[in-house]
């Protein structure tokens, strides 16, 4: 690759590449993410790249290698643009029959993707309703851009933020325009983007100043920040570059977890090719401005999320938050400025700055503006990746996007925010999802993991699976953090075990706002939040655990019997599937549950056809 | 200079003192366990909450590693402060039941019950043992270990730590081995898990079948469970 001396050679690149793009070959794509290699997207590459070789396909149609486009439970999916045809779970023995179709400008009429509703064949992607309700600003440029290959970046409009920037020659500038997008930390904790960079401008910079990237997403249930780091780092880096420019950091590093090793590649790539490129490094564009970031692989503490304990993680000592102030924009990575922001929020930049903050500030509510990523999963229908506008509602992206409850239950709760967020009852659903009003209903916006919560799930069981990673990730510097996680597990196990007093409720609240209270870091502050905010919204199931030692749900092993119903055919599955030999009974008459030998594992409702198998 | 309010009255401090300082200075009381002049603050123990800020904004900070800020109103004795501190003191009490300094903390804040399962844990990780080693004996031989609820303090490696000169430093600041090994003339112990100088938390297995001059030893009623 040759390096790029002057923001016109970019300019004259970029132009000769869009104009190669727009040759009208139909293009098939293929994500490749972790979860579409996962389901088996390996394959239908190997079969796609087979077939054009050996049909002679090459110069017909092209193929491309993405990230992850968001629709997880329809994985491995295939793409076919322009026309946008998209067909989901697709079978490896299928693939030929999309290859030579989209060869020759047809559809695979039985392979696309089913509206169960109409019973109709839906063809495009935009008018299946899992992305039809979506606002696809950020995710969409997944599908887009092949993450190895920089020249997909650059044509998708890549890069031209920074030369914009760069154009303009003003950081001050940028600054502003990223000041007045309202654009804030999607992190969690929703601090405004702007000002932060304009702390970090404003301190002295004789010892150099830090940029970091926090990519070490650690909460159950979320992955939106791997999909971005997977598919398309380049935004990433621009972003980063941006920031840099109008804060003078000379430094950037990127925090990324160990555990997401293609990320890790795709980051190690995109920054080689970058730097090749000439838009890391010294004299950027052939301008006086010099930049450029590193990699540091976190080794999978959840607490290094936090932004002081990522500091001593990146400097190399144990990660263990700090005393607030000072502030890591006064003193951060080796005791100069820095200034953390999330993967999602660096990816917010290279947009606003292409389009303009008035643009962005448009989108969304009035102080909490642009897209947000959520990863929605648990029991809805479509799990996947959902990008709405700020300030939409529960109801909106459960049962619009996400199509409701995936079973014949019905949807009880949402929880978001992770380990430190809080659960949003059905009730409540109308309540919009933006930082200020879910911090109001106990929970916090987090990185964006939403979880959906259907009938068979128990809350005292959903309050001790957190608290027992609490209790593990918990750093164990506060005495009242490891303690109390601690603690609350445990009267949470007795509730759940129906040995809990009417007075361990009291105790366990008193003991979760004091752990609210006074721990140091933002873990330990939000612990308690699945505790309280389940204690608030079902209060009735914890009293229900405790009084009449019940699991309403059917989920705490220690309170639940299973028997088989009238509704038994004597089809004899649960018999033979049961590890313990504890059903026994004739072909074809109801067989019988011994529960002295039941342990309880659920199979046999699992397996049972006529739902005969009761839990009470 | 910097000027804040403590309980209301206007105090001066030099620049980058702790919120302690500021207090212990205006003579009120703040308990605390993992602090100890000489020895850099960590803000393990939480004992030292004050509250700070106003309105919806009041927060509650550890004083001995949060900084004077100019015109700061600080509260050491709120009713949010004592009941925080209240509840520090009983899970205190509910893991290190037999240390005198957690007995005494809870009797002046008239702690008189703990309604978790009694634990006999012993070491609240404070801490002070590590720092103690490190800053004021230069050795740093122990340190952390682990997170969580697996946390522990124990030497690299668990293997005995070559640069431990056995000073004893350790075991001299720590709340909860107090009790337990203040013997001061090592020959006349019976056991001699004292005159070995080394905390009990690191060398519990040692001594296995030794007589004991204190009765009951709290070491080897713990090691009976």
């Amino acid at each position: 690759m040759k390096k790029l001396k002057s923001i016109q050679e970019f300019k004259a690149l970029q132009g000769k590449l869009i104009a190669l793009q727009n040759s009208g070959i139909p293009t098939v794509v293929i994500p490749a993410g972790t979860c579409g290699q996962a389901s088996g997207a390996n394959d239908l590459i190997r079969i796609a790249k087979r077939e054009m070789l050996k049909k002679n396909l090459l110069k017909k149609i092209n193929l491309r290698i993405t990230g992850c486009q968001g629709f997880c439970e329809m994985e491995p999916s295939v793409l076919v643009e322009p026309k946008g045809t998209f067909y989901p779970k697709v079978n490896a023995k299928d693939m030929a029959r999309i290859i030579h179709a989209a060869a020759e400008g047809k559809v695979v009429e039985d392979l696309l993707s089913l509206d169960k509703e109409t019973g109709r064949r839906v063809e495009k992607q935009d008018e299946i309703p899992f992305f039809k309700k979506q606002m696809r600003l950020i995710i969409s440029r997944n599908e887009k851009v092949d993450p190895i290959r920089i020249f997909t970046y650059i044509e998708n409009d890549g890069y031209s933020a920074l030369a914009k920037a760069l154009e303009k020659g003003d950081s001050a500038w940028v600054l502003n325009e990223v000041k007045s997008s309202g654009l804030r930390g999607r992190g969690g904790a929703g601090f405004p983007t702007g000002l932060k960079w304009e702390f970090l401008s404003k301190q002295p910079s004789d010892k150099g100043k830090y940029l970091a990237c926090n990519a070490d997403e650690g909460d159950p249930g979320a992955y939106m920040d791997r999909s971005v780091l997977e598919g398309n780092p380049h935004s990433i880096i621009e972003g980063m570059i941006i920031g840099a420019y109008a804060t003078g950091a000379k430094d950037g590093v990127v925090y990324a977890r160990n555990e997401y090793p293609l990320a890790v590649k795709h980051l190690i790539i995109a920054l080689q090719q970058a730097r090749e490129m000439g838009f890391l490094g010294e004299n950027i564009l052939g301008t006086s401005f010099s930049f450029d970031i590193m990699i540091v692989k976190g080794a999978g503490a959840f607490v290094c999320g936090e932004e002081t304990a990522l500091i001593k993680s990146i400097e190399g000592k144990t990660g263990e938050p700090r005393q607030r102030p000072p502030f890591p924009v006064q003193k951060g990575i080796n005791n100069r400025p820095t200034a953390i922001n999330n993967v999602e929020t660096w990816v917010n930049i290279p947009y606003i700055i292409n389009k303009g903050a008035a643009a962005f500030a448009k989108i969304g509510t009035n102080k909490n503006t642009g897209t947000k990523i959520f990863s929605l999963v648990g029991k809805a229908k479509n799990t996947g990746l959902v990008e709405v506008p700020m300030g939409a509602s529960f109801r909106d992206i459960v049962y619009q996007i996400g199509g409701g409850s995936a079973s014949k239950s019905k949807v009880k709760a949402v929880q978001t925010g992770g380990p430190s967020g809080g659960c949003i009852p059905e009730k409540m659903f109308d309540l919009t999802v933006d930082y200020d009003s879910l911090a109001k209903a106990g929970s916090i916006m987090g990185s964006g993991g939403m979880i959906v919560m259907d009938e068979n799930t128990c809350m005292v069981d959903v309050a001790k699976y957190y608290m027992n990673f609490l209790k593990d990730e918990s750093c164990g510097k506060c005495f009242t953090c490891r303690k109390g996680t601690q603690r609350m597990h445990e009267i949470l196990d007795e509730v759940s075990k129906g040995k809990a007093t009417p007075e361990k409720i009291d105790l366990l609240e008193e003991l979760a706002l004091a752990v609210k209270d006074t721990t140091m870091c933002g873990l330990g502050q939000t612990a308690p939040n699945p505790v309280l905010s389940t204690l608030k919204y079902f209060r009735d199931e914890y009293l229900e655990h405790i009084n009449n030692k019940r699991c309403p749900a059917g989920v705490c092993k220690e309170l639940i019997t299973y028997s088989i119903n009238d509704k038994c055919t004597g089809c004899g599955l649960c018999r033979q599937s049961c590890p313990k030999e504890a059903i026994t009974g004739a072909k074809k008459k109801q067989h019988k549950l011994d529960t002295s030998k039941c342990i309880k594992c659920g199979v046999c409702r699992t397996i049972c056809k006529f739902e005969a198998v009761e839990v009470k | 200079m910097v000027n804040l309010y403590i309980n209301s009255v206007r105090v001066s401090m030099e620049e980058g003192s702790t919120l302690l300082e500021a207090a212990r200075f205006m003579g009120f009381p703040i308990p605390t366990l993992c602090h100890m002049e000489g020895l850099s603050p960590y803000g393990a123990c939480r004992l030292c909450v004050v509250e700070i800020g106003e309105g919806t904004r009041a927060k509650l900070v550890s004083s001995c590693t949060y900084p004077v800020e100019e015109g700061l109103k600080v509260r050491t004795a709120s009713e949010r402060v004592m009941k925080a501190r209240r509840m520090v003191i009983e899970l205190l009490l509910a893991s290190c039941p037999q240390s005198k300094q957690i007995q005494d903390l809870a009797s002046s804040f008239g702690v008189r019950q703990q309604r978790f399962k009694q634990e006999h844990e012993d070491c609240i990780l404070c801490g002070l043992c590590v720092r103690m080693c490190k800053e004021q004996m230069m050795a740093g031989a122990i340190g952390f270990q682990n997170r969580g609820e697996k946390r522990v303090i124990n030497t690299p490696f668990n293997a005995k730590s070559e640069v431990c000169r056995l000073c004893g430093g350790c075991m001299y600041v720590c709340p909860a081995c107090q009790l337990r090994c203040t013997y001061t003339q090592p020959d006349k112990a019976i056991c001699g898990g004292c005159a070995n100088l080394e905390p009990p938390c690191l060398e519990k297995e040692k001594f296995d079948d030794m007589m004991c001059y204190m009765s009951p030893c709290v070491a080897c009623e713990i090691k009976k469970d």
